[in-house]
């Protein structure tokens, strides 16, 4: 646990030693306020009309549903699949650039310490740009009156969801010394799986649900309703457990070839 | 304390260690000469648990690196050829982060710390980040960090590349002082830096062992011979009694015979090269000569190769072997 931590924490002061730290956050704050803006000026301006039609029997335009939900959606789809491999690209690619990794490597140290002492490290820079999604939330608590219930699933899915783009990232980042190329690679396959999805527009067939099922987005609907369903917890867990032991087995390959 | 057996590690379908064996004693001092891609890295690497070879076993301490890793990596101090500093850590940073994975108690980290960096000379360094080093100074933060644990073993890779003339006079004292209280195996292919540091070498190329031995044992055998393989056509005793009256020749040995013509082997005294005088005394006896060339690599060969001394940083400057390789006969 000690190795674990020692290496997250270098990690982490190699993030904030070099600018991508504060590239990152800065642009996840910039993207995510930009989809907060929208949305609830949108959210201003037609519950306003409503109102001025005289509500007509429609449900009340929640807070929750036209601003915070399509936040996390918005920010999902779009801003991690761009950030997380500016995360993930250097967790090994750098490493084997400079060679320190023959220093990990020859330390008394297992491979699944280094391995989730480098997922724990960019898991924590990740939970840091989640609270500042948080901190557009809150805003609306002071101004507004969300419902508070749904904001746990809602938090949990985005990080669950973050936290299995991040061991995909880190497994990708094993193959190669360049950050630049373990950064493309990653955004290409998280665009894949996330096109996966549109495979049900046309595809409503076994082939369809099977793309479906492996489509990231897709698990994260229930979580934005509110609910917290076992079977997409199952697939976040199980992707970020394929990531660790996907990066295991590459680092096996690494002492076996180098 | 660490004994190699028949390691071997290939690269698809390259070899690049064969069957190599060796032990070494505990406080022992022991060199490992080669040229480059002789397979000393290699070597290194697998006995440091960062390569898994391809067969053989290497045993530190007792414990198989293979089988009980941790048990070896925690008793071992390994400076790779490139030091593996972060660029972006101070000097104390980096040594307290290497202390923190190798295993010393939080208590002793700093104390430790302290120790290193004045036997390695970075103590001034301390707060500076190592990416503004210089290649000197990074080179001796790696050397302190291989000895952070104060380890049984200590694996150095080629650790005076890259220093200046008085650097690396202090480095080799740094490392004769470390006899007795570790066991220490240190690569290179500087031939004055063996005798002077190492109690025993052991001699490498092209992935298998060449020689073991003391360094005056080996600087002995060096007075051996060079061998020749002369192909002429004439009465075989003759040649031979012509040959062996050529000065320089200590023995002149047949290889194969065919029809009339004869192949010999003849060996010459080290460091002359009397492949002229020998064509000269068969052509002019009137025999006809066929093929002349030096054999194989002896010992001396190798030896050539290596570099008696290198000032610049990158390139040895390596003395050519005056022999050339297939010299062209002169037929008659």
């Amino acid at each position: 646990m000690r190795n674990i931590l020692a290496i997250a924490g270098k990690e982490l002061r190699s993030y904030f030693h070099s600018p991508i730290a504060y590239l990152v956050m800065a642009v996840y704050s910039v993207l995510c306020g930009f989809f907060f803006y929208s949305f609830t000026a949108t959210y201003v301006v037609q519950s306003l009309r409503m109102q001025a039609m005289g509500g007509m029997g429609a449900p009340p335009m929640t807070l929750n549903d036209y601003v915070i939900r399509p936040l996390f959606e918005g920010v999902l789809s779009v801003v991690l699949l761009l950030l997380i491999p500016l995360i993930t690209m250097r967790l090994y690619a750098e490493e084997k650039r400079s060679g320190t990794i023959e220093l990990l490597l020859t330390s008394p140290l297992t491979d699944l310490e280094i391995i989730l002492g480098k997922f724990l490290g960019a898991l924590l820079l990740y939970a840091a740009m989640v609270v500042i999604t948080f901190g557009y939330v809150s805003a609306l608590f002071i101004y507004g009156n969300p419902d508070a219930k749904p904001l746990l699933a809602q938090a949990l899915g985005l990080f669950l969801f973050g936290s299995a783009l991040l061991a995909l990232g880190m497994w990708i980042s094993t193959f190669t010394k360049n950050q630049i190329i373990a950064a493309v690679v990653s955004f290409a396959v998280f665009l894949l799986f996330y096109v996966f999805d549109w495979v049900t527009a046309y595809s409503s067939g076994t082939l369809g649900k099977v793309f479906s099922y492996l489509a990231f987005t897709t698990h994260f609907d229930t979580f934005a309703k509110g609910v917290i369903d076992l079977r997409d917890l199952v697939y976040y867990l199980s992707v970020i457990v394929l990531g660790i032991f996907l990066t295991a087995r590459s680092v096996e390959a690494l002492k076996g070839r180098v | 304390m660490i004994e190699v057996e028949n390691l071997t590690k290939r690269y698809g379908p390259t070899l690049a260690v064969s069957n190599i064996s060796f032990n070494v004693q505990e406080g022992e001092i022991l060199g490992f000469l080669g040229p480059n891609g002789a397979g000393k890295t290699t070597t290194m690497r697998i006995i440091t648990g960062f390569l898994s070879a391809s067969s053989g076993r290497v045993r530190v301490s007792g414990f198989d690196v293979a089988e009980q890793p941790l048990e070896v990596k925690k008793r071992i101090g390994y400076l790779p050829e490139n030091p593996p500093v972060y660029p972006d850590m101070t000097v104390n940073e980096y040594l307290a982060f290497v202390g923190r994975i190798k295993g010393v108690p939080r208590s002793d980290l700093k104390k430790r710390i302290g120790e290193v960096s004045e036997k390695c000379a970075v103590a001034n360094v301390a707060n500076r980040q190592i990416g503004k080093l210089s290649k000197g100074y990074r080179q001796r933060v790696g050397l302190a960090q291989a000895l952070m644990v104060n380890p049984d073993v200590l694996i150095l890779d080629e650790p005076t590349a890259g220093l200046d003339p008085k650097q690396i006079i202090e480095t080799r004292e740094l490392i004769k002082g470390l006899a007795g209280h570790h066991t220490v195996i240190l690569s290179t292919h500087i031939l004055p830096e063996v005798s002077r540091t190492c109690q025993r070498v052991v001699v490498i190329n092209q992935g298998k062992v060449v020689a073991v031995g003391a360094p005056d044992e080996l600087t002995a055998r060096l007075q051996g011979y060079g061998t020749v393989l002369i192909t002429a056509e004439g009465p075989a005793p003759e040649i031979i009694g012509k040959l062996q009256s050529v000065p320089g020749v200590n023995l002149v040995e047949p290889r194969e015979a065919a029809e009339s013509r004869v192949t010999l082997e003849v060996h010459v005294e080290k460091g002359q090269d009397v492949r002229a005088e020998m064509a000269r005394a068969v052509v002019e006896s009137g025999w006809k000569l066929f093929e002349l060339k030096t054999s194989g690599m002896s010992l001396e060969d190798i030896f050539l190769k290596l570099t008696t001394y290198d000032l610049s940083e990158d390139e040895p400057a390596s003395e050519n072997p005056p022999v050339q390789q297939d010299a062209a006969p002169a037929e008659n």
